[in-house]
């Protein structure tokens, strides 16, 4: 797919509810457009996110195709420990694109 | 290419020239694919009740009232609850009135949000209403709306 | 003077010689500068969620080009297997101050180029790489890396010497009536900045944010290809890509952006 840019807080207090932010590189093409030959150019999106920690989903969305190109999310999430944080992004082929964040909680 | 790509709703003058070389002075909107309306996103928002009374208050939508561009307008969408495992969110959906697909996105929480609060950038055919429902864990759903005008840009780049 | 009962042939003359005066691609109005106090980059003119789009470097998308410029930086390119990371080292201490001083006189070249053709003649020389295409997601994402560096450094574009012709061609552009439209750039970027234009307040047309990520575009793009954007606007056929006369506008403009900082990547309407 491309590019992700992940914003998690490093560290964080027990119990802390932390926010997250991402952005990912995708065209986001939501089968509207024509082509100047006038032809539609087929939906090819991004339907699916998900935030993992430690192996459990702590946060999902759905996409359509009224979600900005490059699509960004803020969200928020309790940091319960210390451990790996896994952002999958999946698109109407089925393709997925994982990229992962340590958290240390103390 | 010599241009870049397009906005993906706004017509380009090669489909106003076409319809109107037709005799038809339409809203580009009708070259598409049905657009939705205010009746097909209730359709899509009773799906996600089954029927269930909508209330409002709990959800803050907050956007732009003038988006400068609609190919990406912020909004941050929020829901008063205590995110407890008792009392949280399930889920956020998010609808368009006017789109040519009424649904945005849905948001799955739950406990472990922490809050129950989601920002992302969406995209708006033309000035129109935008609908949020939260579904709480109580089985009750909420909701809130909000107005928002698309401007037109100075310069066409086509 | 036109008589009552007609045009006198001086009259008609004079009529002419005003018509073609005001229509033709006349010379330069004298520079019409906007005072160092009342200079603003395009980020004034944003709306404030544009501006926070902008501020937020982990929700500016200008950002992910910024990361993949960062990745070629340090890929090897070209038969050596030379990439930009073995001679320029570390880019945030070997790039900084570079962006604002683009465009800029370039010996071997002869002429004024810009930071893209920059790049790509230090691809195409150093590295003997295959070329990059303006536009292009590498070119782009390069650009975009290279002139992050230089952020809050202020523009300082050198004018004088072998640059001089160069400054007064890109002076002389700014100032010509183009296209159906039939609109010079100072006409709404000197004249009318801080006006409304339908949904747009008009900016004073600087190049201190480029490359960057437009939301009409839904991508990051080049000051050329918004250069181009505004011949089109005012339905004029654009020049290619790389034109000389595009660069020297380049120059011309940074000139006039001296001082504001470089803000790449920028977020615009």
């Amino acid at each position: 797919m491309a590019k992700a840019l992940i914003r998690v807080p490093p560290q964080a207090r027990r119990g802390e509810v932390i926010e997250i932010k991402i952005l990912i590189s995708h065209p986001m093409e939501s089968g509207q457009r024509r082509d100047e030959m006038g032809r539609v150019i087929p939906r090819d999106i991004i339907n699916r996110f998900v935030c993992l920690y430690n192996g459990e989903e702590v946060f999902g969305a759905e996409f359509f195709p009224a979600i900005a190109a490059n699509p960004f999310l803020a969200f928020f999430t309790v940091a319960t420990a210390s451990g790996e944080l896994v952002f999958r992004w999946t698109d109407d082929r089925g393709t997925t694109e994982s990229e992962a964040a340590s958290i240390t909680v103390v | 290419m010599s241009r870049g790509p397009r906005s993906p709703f706004r017509p380009t003058r090669r489909e106003f020239l076409a319809a109107t070389a037709l005799g038809l002075a339409l809203p580009p909107a009708f070259l598409r694919a049905a657009q939705a309306s205010p009746e097909s996103a209730a359709a899509a928002m009773k799906a996600v009740t089954g029927g269930a009374p909508l209330r409002e208050g709990k959800v803050t939508l907050e956007i732009p009232p003038i988006a400068e561009n609609g190919n990406s307008v912020p909004l941050t969408l929020a829901v008063d609850s205590p995110m407890t495992p008792a009392e949280h969110v399930r889920s956020i959906h998010l609808f368009a009135e006017e789109n040519p697909l009424p649904n945005v996105a849905r948001f799955t929480l739950g406990p472990r949000a922490g809050r129950a609060q989601v920002s992302t950038r969406i995209r708006l055919f033309k000035t129109q209403k935008i609908l949020a429902i939260a579904a709480l864990s109580d089985g009750s759903f909420w909701s809130a709306s909000a107005e928002v005008v698309i401007t037109l840009g100075a310069c066409l780049e086509d | 003077m036109p008589g009552a009962s007609g045009f006198s042939l001086g009259g008609a003359t004079l009529l002419t010689l005003f018509l073609a005066l005001s229509a033709a691609g006349q010379g330069p109005a004298p520079p019409a500068r906007i005072r160092a106090e009342d200079r603003r980059s395009g980020y004034h003119f944003q709306s404030p969620e544009t501006q926070a789009m902008q501020d937020d470097d982990a929700a500016n998308p200008g950002f992910l080009w910024v990361l993949e410029g960062e990745a070629l930086w340090r890929m090897a390119a070209g038969p050596a297997g030379a990439s930009c990371a073995g001679c320029h080292g570390d880019a945030a201490a070997s790039m900084k101050g570079v962006a604002a001083r683009y465009p800029a006189f370039d010996a071997a070249a002869g002429r004024v180029v810009n930071l893209e053709q920059r790049i790509t003649r230090c691809r195409a020389e150093r590295q003997q790489a295959p070329p990059l295409a303006y536009e292009s997601r590498e070119l782009l994402a390069l650009t975009a890396y290279v002139a992050s560096q230089s952020r809050r450094v202020p523009v300082q574009v050198a004018i004088d010497g072998p640059a001089r012709p160069f400054f007064e061609a890109g002076r002389d552009f700014f100032s010509t009536r183009l296209g159906q439209l039939n609109l010079a750039c100072r006409h709404c970027h000197e004249d009318h900045w801080g006006g409304q234009l339908r949904g747009d307040r008009l900016s004073q047309g600087y190049g201190n944010a480029y490359p960057i990520y437009r939301l009409e575009w839904q991508t990051l793009g080049s000051l050329q290809r918004r250069l181009r954007s505004c011949n089109i606007g005012v339905r004029a056929e654009p020049y290619p890509y790389g034109a000389q006369e595009y660069v020297n506008l380049e120059l011309y403009l940074a000139w006039r952006a001296q001082g504001l900082p470089v803000e790449t990547p920028g977020v615009r309407r």
